[in-house]
């Protein structure tokens, strides 16, 4: 492993986006911020713009209306950059998934590296999915 | 001995500034309660952000970022090599405007806003550097860094304690640590998104982050000037500042442009013009 994977690894910046959630799993994501969790000691750090960020964690039901703005985020990122989708509605739309308006999950709108399941997951789940992420993305 | 200075200087402070940096947020996160990122973080944080893909909004960006590196760099080296105060003052400030520029080159709102922030910012800490300038010249009939040095005086620090706090408050404001942390903030912490740094990404922003680490080895030299006798005193004092603006970004809330300017020009600038006074009057 190189300087540069070490530091990917080492220094993932998250940006959060809630497609349409019951703000379960976004809870459980805050909680990671907190002094239980402390997802900084990873060097992860929660960042609100795209230009900065390395990892999407997208949660909630996406439909046609925030598929737009996903993807609008997703392209704003700079290479290289991963997804996660966390909880149920992410992956398949979850108890909405019949829904006339609902995407089947999120996959369809951008290239999802690890799906995160739960209703909602823990927010250990969470952590371990953003791990697998970096190991995907040095692994490209 | 200039070419070795200069060598540190380009060389040794960065490593020196990221360190300190890194020290910074294990501390505010120790004071949280948390278990914090290791020391090396802001290293990581660097590499990554060169590795990144390039996304710039214009060309105008990387000039900027450049000119604000470069001219950090070149104005710790006229400190390191002994030269005119008031010149270093001037390319510090024009590296700034530079960077100022930038952020007003794109058209987001939040960078915007976050550029004419910066303007107040540098408007607030400008006057404070400038009258510990004066304060020097006052006791040492002399700009030149070099004449501080060799010259036989006793430490600034003792005819001049207020620029001590002063230069607590101008490194305050100029690392955007809380209450003062209002055209962009530190750490993970978001103003206006990112506010003058929301358009810059990848190897922008992290020449922007490597400026940062020569500007916190330049104000702490700023400060270690005032015991100029013996530098390793003045280093610690230097050092005990930099804890001081960490314990004070941790206790305190972020407050409005307003009060940052008054506070700055009222007690800053008066207890500046206090000290000045008082070596008038007792010469």
């Amino acid at each position: 492993m190189n300087i540069l994977q070490k530091s990917r690894a080492k220094s993932p910046w998250i940006l959060h986006y809630d497609a349409g959630a019951c703000n379960g799993c976004d809870i459980e994501i805050l909680a990671c911020l907190t002094p239980v969790y402390d997802i900084e000691r990873f060097g992860m750090v929660n960042v609100g713009n795209p230009k900065h960020a390395d990892v999407l964690l997208v949660t909630g039901t996406c439909n046609k209306r925030s598929a737009r703005v996903l993807k609008n985020l997703y392209d704003q990122m700079p290479d290289p950059k991963v997804v996660v989708a966390v909880g149920a509605c992410a992956l398949s739309g979850g108890i909405f998934h019949e829904c006339y308006n609902v995407l089947q999950g999120v996959d369809g709108t951008v290239p999802v590296d690890v799906y995160v399941p739960g209703c909602a997951p823990r927010p250990e789940a969470i952590m371990e999915g953003v791990m697998m992420a970096l190991e995907k993305m040095n692994k490209r | 001995m200039e070419i070795i200075n200069i060598f540190f200087v380009i060389v040794i402070a960065p490593v020196i500034g990221g360190l300190l940096f890194g020290l910074d947020r294990k501390l505010t996160a120790r004071l949280q309660k948390r278990m914090g990122p290791p020391i090396l973080q802001p290293f990581y944080d660097l590499f990554k952000l060169f590795g990144k893909g390039r996304i710039a909004s214009n060309q105008f960006q990387l000039i900027s970022v450049s000119v604000y590196i470069a001219c950090t760099i070149l104005s710790l080296i006229l400190l390191a090599t002994g030269q005119d105060l008031l010149v270093l003052l001037f390319v510090l400030a024009l590296g700034h405007i530079m960077l100022i520029l930038g952020g007003f080159s794109v058209r987001s709102p939040y960078s915007q806003i976050g550029s004419q922030r910066e303007i107040l910012q540098l408007m607030a800490y400008e006057p404070l550097l400038v009258f510990m300038v004066i304060g020097t010249y006052l006791k040492t009939g002399s700009f030149l860094v070099s004449n501080l040095m060799t010259g036989s005086y006793k430490p600034l620090l003792i005819s001049l304690p207020a620029f001590l706090l002063t230069q607590i408050i101008v490194m305050a404001i100029k690392l955007h640590k809380s209450p003062f942390d209002i055209s962009a903030s530190h750490h993970a912490h978001q103003e206006l998104v990112r506010g003058i740094y929301t358009e810059f990404s990848g190897a922008q922003l992290a020449l922007i982050e490597m400026a940062h680490w020569y500007e916190l080895i330049l104000l702490m030299g700023f400060i270690a000037l005032l015991w100029q006798t013996n530098l390793v005193i003045g280093g610690l004092i230097a050092f005990a500042c930099f804890l001081a603006v960490i314990l004070l970004d941790n206790i305190s809330a972020r407050l409005t442009w307003k009060w940052m300017i008054r506070f700055a020009w009222s007690f800053g600038v008066g207890i500046s013009v206090a000290n000045l006074a008082a070596i008038y009057i007792l010469r």
